[in-house]
């Protein structure tokens, strides 16, 4: 796993500068002073408030940060009025101060440079990596065409971004978020429904009499609402049902844990429709009036026995029959959830496809409890000239995948690394918000990419792994330091927040909008950039939108009726679904058209050999990925992940809790760094789990390094969706060893 | 007046939102907290139970740190709330020892700290920032003396448990189960 050229450069070979002093608000006050003078002190305090929305993760919950006299952020707290956290933020919310405290951060732009034959970082002046970044973005679209130059984005600073690119010339655009993510529930739900499930998602849990999940964590993953919905829904009394071979935090809430044996879940899922079918339990009218294809569906199904299920699933008859019954029982205020990271076994959308084939049957789509019609602001564009229109561009480099929306991040990776037919040869990458080789699988192909490219601009708040292969870096300010665009996402009723700058930015770190006017600017593209604050940008829209930024910066939020009618179906009402049909196809013409299944079957796939474990991975609930580990508050709550085995396999290997292992998977592939065993039940005997997002190795990462292990490591084999180009990412199988593998080599 | 926290177990997924909150809102240095989570796991696979659950001190009436106190540092306040008089507090960390909840942690500017029901908060007319915060809502504070609160309705209504009831404490952090 070396690379040449482009040697990892360790960003601290230089030295950036020393760390900040913080003061705490204890010590500002003295060390020993009366308790009863703090209480007062604190009562006295006079915080000032700013509007902002988070970006520690996606769910992008509205809040007030909270600045004392001297300036400091001291706290932040949801806004009551937001939809996506009703006043509430979760743990990575609450600790997003540590996102702008962290001393890790990336602090000056740097410019890879040669000294003495080796690789390093020089500082260098905005001034200058902006010009070199315009003068090569130039020189490959003069030779290669700005198709050529790709962007790889998550988060807020994408879209900045993502216009710059447009404007230049490039669709070449990508993020994990799609394609390693939650894809292939769009493509299953936009065959089934027509409709994409989107975020948030548009499930009403705090109505519903039944959830059932497959394999998500809510709870574990805070996508916030949800989760709140999901306590809410407990409350009412809702029956849960969690199909997952991990107790997972839900399965504990839930009254059916059915404790599936991995990769099975599209035959649990025929089952269940086998026995809403055959016992005439699916919501006949509905079905009848709204659905094309059921008797296909009843004749497909007819196999699909509770018996057959339990030898591919090892979940005995009685329990899928009785599960099914409640969720027919419950209907059509039951919502099979769709899932958010589905990149699973390589025939996600089909099992997609399946989740949304049980709700159709059961009528959860437009019913209150199932599934609501969502609805969004559409914020106007700040006028800019049109785009011009590029010869080629992500979807052309996906075509292989007829279902693929967006780009897919592996295929625009295999497009940078030369070879004879290649017809979209890539040449520069710019990645923003998104730690690449910590991201996506394969990270072999992906460092040969990266090996492959002329030209590599990395921007990012932290020195995440990504920023050593760069040959520029910049260093961009936090969500608490600058404007964003106007957040306006889907939901019961529409909303729209803003994001004001809480404090100035620290250190030589810029927004990425001011990133992206800029290189615009030197690229000719003044005409997209027509402003000089991005202040002006957002006035200017919410003056369209009939309210202000002055306006905006007291309320934070604000929310608007609805417009297109009501949240769910009346009865007997007509609707449109925007399928081929118009109608929920439980038979698809255009899958069998393009010869794929018309409706999911289930598929074996690949089980552990002997001595070998399923890799299992998850979220943690008070980290995002692996963007938040180093942040000071939210690693003081989990700095590393544990390898969760279950007693008898530790019995068998006597592996003992908080022993230190290292992994090996199916290709030989070495965990970088050891993890600590915890030893519980609640994990299967043919699977291991942990953590996703751990495992750092760059030092620049004081407190991320070298903890624990990196699930991404060892994914090196991938099963490809073959409808939309989604990564099927658990069918890697690891060993544990317990001698350290490393002691003869240097790390 | 008597304080009271409830903690719904079959709501908390053990998020630790509560400590994070209880972190900003008093400067509790990082590496130090007032308030964690446990998780405990019961059974075989897959006949297993799973509790998790936001812990803190538990303001007892019988609070054994406050009789251990050698300076009279830890003392009761209105509302049954156990405070820590920084500047009387030597230190010496008896009452640490003391406490079955190991609730009590030294703070590196020499005194001993713990949760305190966010008093600066109460007096404010706010709920505890843990309780405020909270994601899943399985929080709940108030007054026990008050047959109306909610806390005392969810006692009167609700299957729950204390910790170490068996350590004679009598504490005012309950657990719905």
């Amino acid at each position: 796993m070396t690379t040449s050229r482009r040697k990892f450069i360790k960003i601290s070979a230089i030295g950036l500068g020393g760390v900040a002093a913080t003061t705490s608000a204890l010590s500002m006050f003295g060390a020993n002073s009366y308790l009863d003078d703090l209480v007062k002190q604190n009562v006295s305090k006079k915080f000032k408030r700013t509007a902002t929305y988070c970006e520690v993760c996606f769910w992008k919950c509205a809040g007030w940060a909270h600045t004392d006299e001297d300036g400091e952020i001291k706290k932040i707290i949801g806004n009551d009025d937001d939809p996506h956290c009703n006043g509430r933020l979760c743990p990575r919310g609450t600790g997003g101060v540590g996102m702008y405290n962290d001393e890790d951060r990336l602090k000056t732009p740097l410019i890879r440079t040669t000294v003495n034959g080796e690789e390093t970082f020089r500082k260098a002046s905005w001034e200058e990596a902006l010009d070199l970044i315009a003068s090569k973005f130039k020189g490959f679209k003069d030779t290669y065409g700005a198709e050529s130059v790709a962007l790889f984005k998550h988060g807020s600073p994408g879209s900045h971004l993502e216009h710059l690119f447009k404007a230049f010339g490039s669709d070449t655009i990508a993020e994990p978020a799609y394609a390693q993510c939650r894809g292939p529930r769009e493509t299953g739900f936009g065959l089934t429904f027509g409709s994409w499930i989107g975020s948030p998602e548009p499930t009403d849990i705090r109505d519903t009499k039944c959830l059932v999940l497959i394999g998500s964590h809510i709870g574990e993953n805070m996508h916030n609402s949800q989760v709140q919905e999901m306590s809410d829904a407990i409350d009412n009394g809702a029956t849960i049902i969690t199909v997952d071979p991990r107790l997972s935090t839900a399965a504990s809430k839930s009254e059916h844990w059915l404790a599936i044996k991995p990769a099975t879940d599209i035959a649990l899922l025929l089952s269940w429709m086998n026995v809403i079918i055959e016992e005439g339990l699916y919501n006949k009218k509905y079905v009848e009036k709204y659905g094309l294809g059921f008797d296909q569906l009843e004749a497909h199904v007819k196999q699909f026995t509770p018996e057959w299920a339990y030898g591919i699933t090892t979940i005995e008859p009685k329990e899928i029959r009785k599960t099914a019954r409640i969720m027919a029982a419950a209907a059509p205020s039951v919502i099979i959830h769709p899932g958010r990271h589905v990149t699973w076994y390589g025939d996600d959308s089909q099992r997609g496809r399946a989740i949304a084939m049980l709700n159709g049957l059961l009528g959860s789509w437009g019913n209150r409890g199932g599934f609501y019609f969502k609805e969004s602001l559409k914020v106007p564009e700040f006028p800019h000239p049109e785009y011009p229109e590029p010869k080629w561009g992500w979807k052309e480099i996906g075509k292989k995948y007829p279902y693929a929306e967006m780009g897919i991040t592996t295929e625009l990776v295999q497009a940078t690394i030369p070879s004879e037919n290649n017809e979209y040869p890539i040449k520069a990458w710019l990645v923003a918000g998104t730690n690449l080789v910590n991201t996506l699988p394969q990270r072999e192909k992906t460092l040969e990419a990266i090996e492959a490219v002329e030209f590599m601009v990395v921007i990012d708040t932290m020195p995440m792994e990504i920023t050593g292969y760069a040959d520029v870096v910049l260093p961009e300010c936090t969500y608490l330091e600058r404007y964003d665009d106007i957040r306006s996402m889907t939901n019961r009723i529409p909303s729209i927040a803003v994001r004001v700058p809480v404090v100035e930015p620290k250190y030589d770190s810029k927004p990425a909008w001011w990133i992206s006017k800029e290189i615009g600017e030197r690229l000719g593209l003044h005409d997209y950039f027509n402003y000089n604050d991005f202040e002006e940008v957002i006035d200017w829209q919410l003056h369209e939108l009939g309210t202000s930024l002055e306006e905006m910066k007291k309320i934070g939020v604000k929310t608007f009726d609805r417009k297109s009618g009501p949240l769910f179906l009346e009865e007997g009402q007509d609707h449109y679904f925007y399928t081929p049909s118009g109608k929920i196809e439980f038979y698809s013409q255009q899958l069998a058209d393009k010869g794929f299944d018309p409706m999911p079957v289930y598929t074996a796939h690949p089980e552990p050999p002997q001595g070998f474990y399923r890799l299992n991975y998850g979220r943690s609930p008070m980290h995002t990925f692996s963007r938040t580990i180093n942040n000071p508050n939210l690693n003081a709550l989990k700095s590393e992940n544990t390898l969760w085995v279950n007693p008898k396999v530790a019995r068998m290997m006597s592996l003992k809790t908080n022993q230190e292992v290292w992994l090996k998977n199916q290709d030989d592939i070495i965990s970088t760094f050891s993890i600590k065993v915890r030893v519980t039940e609640r994990v299967r005997w043919d699977s291991i789990y942990m953590y996703h997002g751990f495992g750092h190795n760059n030092k620049e990462l004081t407190r991320a390094f070298g903890k624990g292990i990196s699930d991404t490591e060892l994914i090196s084999k991938i099963a490809m969706d073959p409808l939309m180009g989604g990564t099927g990412l658990r069918g890697n199988f690891v060993a544990i060893l317990t001698e350290n593998p490393h002691k003869n080599t240097e790390i | 007046m008597r304080y009271a926290m409830i903690i719904d177990t079959l709501k908390c997924v053990g998020c630790s939102d509560c400590v994070v909150a209880c972190q900003t809102e008093n400067d509790v240095p990082i590496g130090y907290c007032r308030d964690w989570i446990t998780e405990t796991v019961n059974g075989a696979y897959p006949n297993l139970e799973l509790e998790l659950k936001s812990e803190r001190c538990n303001h007892c009436d019988n609070a054994p740190c406050v009789r251990c106190c050698p300076t009279g540092a830890s003392h009761i306040v209105d509302g049954g709330i156990v405070m820590v008089t920084h500047d009387e507090c030597i230190g010496c960390g008896a009452c640490i020892e003391s406490c079955p909840y190991d609730a009590r942690y030294q703070h590196p500017d020499g005194y001993v700290d713990k949760c305190t029901f966010c008093h600066h908060r109460l007096e404010k007319g706010q709920l505890p920032a843990c309780v405020s915060v909270c994601p899943t809502k399985c929080m709940y504070f108030g007054d026990l003396d008050n047959p109306n609160s909610e806390v005392s309705q969810l006692l009167k209504n609700r299957k729950h448990k204390t910790l170490a009831p068996e350590a004679g404490t009598d504490p005012h952090v309950f657990y719905l189960i």
